[in-house]
């Protein structure tokens, strides 16, 4: 199983939705988010493109957060989901360093907090909490090991990228462009 | 023209807009472990060189610093965590993989050695000294006897101590100012020469005082070399180390590093060790303080700047 995300930049229109049912979802504490959306404009007026992403925690691969906690805190679940043990985590901060995507933050309680993919979700077999409400339908998600699933298939036929691959993450989090 | 915003209004503690999560514990930490980790070494060679009575002030004065300063360290390190209680999680597990995991096991190791090694000379440091239980003597006794493997375990730590202080940082590629190799070996040399430089204040002997200042010169050498090759590095690196040199090369950083990091942290302290070498008299203390100023500057700043850094997509 690996679990993945596919998020149509085509199609997203930038309303936040995603970011603040995750807040409600995951009790996010008021002033923090777990995902959150950028607009990244290219060009000048009259050759103007906007790409919009909702951006989160991208469970890497190769998760440079998991290898530097000195406690195994952070660690991977099954189906390749990034998560922090709440009392493991020192709150020593390493994790926020290594991650290139700036997606953990210092919970006011102390720990490391992060997107889970909403795996209190995924477990009963219901979408993460950002998938369910997107309103205009631009995430995919589930397991890029199964040949049928939808998201196998739309990255089997649109083009992507993924962020930063650059910093050896192997990111799992695929914009559709 | 290319313009990115956060259209949710992101705005989290200490990483927006740019990440500041590690304050002065950190940089005064990697300071205080170095300056150890030079003390100590210095200690275990030249007791294993044998010189304990030409290197008085190296191997028995000097390291009194040391257990004092890997206390401070970890103090300040302690109160870099945010989840204090869990502290303990720390030493429920090695993980080779993170730097922080093996390093909180070696300051576990180092810092009982290093005040093991002051006890076995505490006789020596304080006149009429007693140690009042029969037990702690004989035990005093046994760590006199087994000095020289003492001094050997010491010397391993501390190197790896020293690197250590280094590879924490250089661990991270997220953060492109830190992710080299030449941090180790970078942060190991300041390390050692801070610790020369505080064992040169300490000494009383003429003798004594020549050879320090000739290691203090040789690493102080080696230190600018060494930074030297971490921005040719980084100027051939990928954009983000660019973009990580030029906040040294122009950027915000450029006058606190180069001015008082690099010309009053070495190159003048450098010059007056030289000529206090080749006949003038200059009171020790000031090359001394200017060097250790300039190792806790040089850590500030790194910690800082690396912060700083970060991929861009």
């Amino acid at each position: 199983m690996r679990y993945a995300m596919a998020i149509d930049t085509l199609k997203c229109v930038g309303c936040s939705d995603c970011v603040v049912a995750c807040q409600m979802e995951n009790d996010v504490p008021i002033g923090f988010c777990r995902d959150w959306v950028t607009e990244t404009v290219d060009g000048s007026y009259p050759n103007v493109e906007i790409e919009l992403r909702s951006e989160r925690c991208n469970h890497c691969d190769n998760s440079p957060c998991v290898r530097c906690c000195p406690t195994g805190a952070s660690h991977i679940e099954d189906g390749g989901i990034v998560l922090v043990t709440h009392n493991k985590c020192i709150g020593c901060g390493a994790c926020i360093q290594a991650c290139p995507y700036d997606a953990r933050y210092s919970h006011p309680e102390g720990y490391v907090d992060k997107c889970t993919f909403c795996i209190h979700r995924v477990r009963k077999g219901e979408n993460p909490a950002c998938v369910a409400v997107c309103p205009t339908k631009c995430m995919y998600f589930g397991d890029l090991e199964d040949p049928n699933s939808e998201i196998t298939n739309v990255l089997k036929n649109r083009k992507f990228k993924s962020l930063a691959p650059e910093a050896g993450t192997n990111p799992q989090i695929f914009y559709l462009i | 023209m290319k313009e990115e915003l956060f259209v949710s209004g992101r705005h989290i503690p200490n990483i927006d807009p740019y990440l500041n999560i590690w304050h002065w514990q950190i940089p005064l930490y990697l300071f205080l472990g170095g300056l150890a980790a030079g003390i100590l070494f210095f200690a275990a060679l030249f007791t294993i060189m044998g010189k304990e009575n030409e290197m008085p002030a190296a191997v028995k004065k000097a390291p009194v610093i040391a257990p004092i300063a890997l206390i401070l360290g970890l103090l300040a390190l302690f109160l870099d965590l945010k989840h204090k209680l869990f502290f303990w999680q720390l030493y429920t597990t090695i993980r080779i993989e993170s730097p922080m995991s093996w390093g909180a096991w070696v300051l576990m190791a180092i810092t009982p050695m290093s005040m093991l090694w002051v006890a076995s000379y505490m006789k020596e440091l304080v006149q009429g000294w007693d140690w009042k239980y029969k037990w702690l003597n004989a035990f005093e006794t046994f760590i006199i006897k087994y000095r020289i493997w003492m001094a050997w375990i010491i010397i391993v730590l501390s190197v790896i101590l020293g690197i250590y202080t280094g590879i924490l940082l250089s661990a991270f590629n997220a953060r492109p100012l830190w992710n080299t190799s030449i941090l180790g070996p970078l942060f190991l040399v300041s390390g050692m020469s801070t610790g020369a430089a505080t064992i040169l204040i300490m000494s009383k002997s003429k003798e004594e005082r020549r050879t320090m200042s000739w290691i203090d010169l040789l690493l102080i050498v080696v230190e600018l070399f060494f930074i030297t090759h971490l921005f040719m590095g980084m100027k051939a690196g990928s954009q983000v180390q660019i973009d990580a040199a030029s906040l040294f090369l122009g950027g915000q950083f450029t006058v606190s590093f180069w001015v008082f990091v690099v010309f009053l942290g070495l190159i003048f302290p450098a010059i007056m060790e030289v000529l206090e070498r080749i006949g003038y008299h200059i009171p020790v203390v000031v090359p001394v303080v200017l060097i250790l100023l300039g190792g806790l500057m040089f850590r500030f700043i790194m910690v800082e700047a690396g912060q700083l850094t970060r991929y861009l997509y």
